[in-house]
């Protein structure tokens, strides 16, 4: 049947040395921490490509049988991944 | 009903399954007392990256989505695929804002957005006024996955109210016994199922259809054949601005859906939400081709049943699987119906039980009290739905969740930006509400549709030529009421410092915004009596 990909306590939880960190950190005043960063910018890419129609709305050039129009807006998924990937893994907390 | 005896027998029995483990999923992941609604309504806010995924997954790409998208470009083209630019831009959009909701939710224990407008802009009145725009919002929305039950039972042969009946009795009462976790545990049977059913359906069909180009080329033979003027497979001069303002628009609004919050704050921590915003958009790739499913039927010659769009889907399945197959299909589009419903019903009636018992009715009522009274109020909802189907035609119930999508974006002001900022003041943000539902449904109520023949609420497509420009462009409504929302909002923001009227006080801080799992702040502030805590 349906294994989960889980263990009952959900993910492993960071390592100690990791928690200690947070810690020390949490014990610091705030003013250090903070949402801000430069990679944050990439997002702004995924968010206006799709709204461009002009790059997408023709028939041609096909790929695999697909006018641009699909192909193009499907590829920007990808785009749309790339970028979040790139920021998360740029800004996430748990390094 | 003879012929697709098959079907039914494997999508009763898969149906089934899937609700005994509905059941089971109260003893799922150390549950050891959901008498609380942070247990019961949140899960216990401590789901992975997993979980997240398929619980968010579920939560948004609903079964009406699956059936519904490739109606619309079965019917109308181009227009229909708004769909795959709304689902990539919501993403990177929200992935700043939601993190910081989670981290202000956890540090004060919101469980709804009402809850946080609350305590950021110190007014009740406007808490109010986004709790019932949540549950109005919500309520069509369960409503509309009944109707994608209703078309997969229709191509079986079913017809007759009473299999919805006994679907949402039984989705009622795991949801009573189980609360988050029965759609958090069935999203991974859906979500399996619907995988497993597009990938046959996207490698089997175009083989027997002589390749995507020639699926293509059937679309565009169709629409060429139509009179309607804004069909076709590509956008034309007339609707790219709809096309792109629906995209943005619907996107703004989807994680304003109590619904969506819930499954973003049951999750673990602000890791857990980022990488989760990053592995989402996988779904945007399932809709995408989802919706080419329209296009096959077209070049398969499917029709629909009666005058009912929404057919097409399971009858295009119908014709190019085997039955056992096309069983396994219908189950997939009916238990995904069910997994949105649990959860819309779920956030529903924690905007009751939060923001109206709670404020207005008990003040002191307990956390069993609380997990009690959501937990009926639960189960209103879920009739309250059952009743829109059976009472209004299924017409009526996609214009209400037309409207509802209009609406929710009237909570954008004070959730959404109240999330950045505290400079709206509490009656500019009342005053903007007021004016962006007005405007909403007055530009609504004047958009008509002259192929149909409705004069009123037939679409979302507002013609700008009614306010006087030289075009034949339409917008999406949603935006222009949002447009006046948050222009009446900071003018009566100014107005109320200038005749300096008193505003509300706001229990936030900065710092709590950015607040992440292992913080003792939170840690404090999750625990809640009678409910013995994961963290």
């Amino acid at each position: 049947m349906i294994t989960l990909p889980v263990n009952p306590n959900g993910p492993a939880p960071p390592g100690p040395a990791l928690s200690q960190t947070w810690e020390t950190v949490l014990t610091v005043p705030n003013g250090d921490r903070s949402d801000r960063s430069p990679w944050n910018w990439l997002l702004v890419v995924p968010i206006v490509l799709p709204l461009l129609p002009f790059l997408f709305n023709s028939d041609e050039p096909r790929l695999f049988g697909f006018p641009l129009f699909y192909w193009l807006q499907l590829a920007f998924i990808a785009v749309g991944v790339a970028c979040t990937t790139v920021v998360y893994q740029m800004t996430k907390r748990g390094r | 009903m003879q012929e697709h005896l098959t079907e039914i027998i494997v999508f009763t029995f898969l149906f089934l399954l899937v609700s005994g483990m509905g059941f089971v999923a109260a003893r799922w992941r150390r549950p050891t007392d959901l008498a609380s609604l942070d247990e019961w309504g949140l899960g216990g806010r401590n789901f992975g990256s997993w979980i997240t995924w398929f619980l968010i997954g579920g939560d948004l790409y609903t079964a009406y989505t699956f059936v519904a998208v490739p109606a619309l470009l079965w019917g109308a083209g181009a227009m229909g695929f708004f769909a795959v630019p709304y689902t990539i831009v919501i993403y990177p959009m929200v992935f700043l804002v939601l993190i910081r909701l989670w981290s202000v939710s956890h540090v004060h224990g919101f469980v709804t957005p009402a809850d946080f407008v609350r305590a950021r802009f110190g007014s009740p009145t406007l808490a109010l006024l986004v709790a019932v725009t949540g549950i109005v919002a919500t309520m069509p929305y369960i409503a509309l996955q009944l109707v994608g039950i209703e078309a997969v039972l229709k191509a079986m042969g079913v017809t007759g109210h009473l299999p919805i009946i006994i679907a949402f009795a039984i989705l009622a009462a795991y949801t009573y016994q189980s609360g988050l976790r029965a759609p958090a545990l069935i999203a991974f049977v859906k979500d399996t199922l619907i995988y497993i059913v597009i990938l046959v359906a996207i490698i089997v069909i175009p083989a027997k259809l002589g390749g995507w180009g020639a699926i293509f080329d059937a679309a565009q033979e169709k629409f060429a054949a139509t009179p309607a003027p804004g069909d076709g497979i590509l956008l034309n001069a007339n609707n790219q601005l709809q096309y792109i303002t629906l995209a943005f628009g619907s996107a703004l609004a989807l994680f304003l859906y109590p619904h969506s919050v819930t499954g973003v704050l049951a999750s673990r921590n602000r890791d857990v939400i980022k990488r989760n915003m990053s592995a989402l958009p996988a779904y945007s790739l399932l809709l995408g081709l989802i919706a080419l499913l329209g296009y096959m039927a077209i070049a398969a010659g499917t029709t629909p049943i009666g005058k009912d769009n929404n057919t097409i889907v399971p009858r295009l399945f119908d014709q190019m699987f085997p039955d056992w197959f096309t069983g396994v299909a219908y189950a997939a589009v009916g238990i995904g119906a069910l997994v949105p419903a649990a959860i819309m019903s779920i956030a529903a009636a924690n905007l009751f039980t939060r923001n109206i018992y709670k404020e207005y009715i008990k003040r002191d009522a307990s956390d069993a009290d609380e997990a009690r009274v959501s937990k009926i109020t639960s189960l209103l909802v879920k009739v309250g739905a059952v009743a829109c189907i059976l009472f209004l035609d299924t017409g009526f119930s996609i214009d209400l969740q037309l409207i509802g999508g209009v609406i929710i974006l009237q909570t954008l002001p004070a959730v959404a930006l109240g999330l950045y900022t505290r400079w709206f003041h509490r009656g500019g943000l009342i005053a903007g509400w007021v004016a962006g539902m007005t405007a909403g449904m007055v530009l609504l109520y004047n958009i008509g549709n002259p192929v149909t023949g409705k004069l009123h609420f037939a679409g979302s497509a507002f013609p700008l030529k009614n306010l006087g420009f030289d075009t034949s462009m339409t917008i999406y409504a949603g935006v222009l009421a949002l447009a006046v929302n948050l222009a009446v909002a900071a003018l009566g923001t100014v107005a109320a410092r200038a005749l300096k009227m008193a505003d509300g006080g706001d229990t936030t801080r900065p710092d709590h915004y950015l607040a992440d799992e292992g913080d003792p702040r939170i840690k404090d502030l999750d625990l809640t009596p009678g409910s013995p805590k994961a963290h």
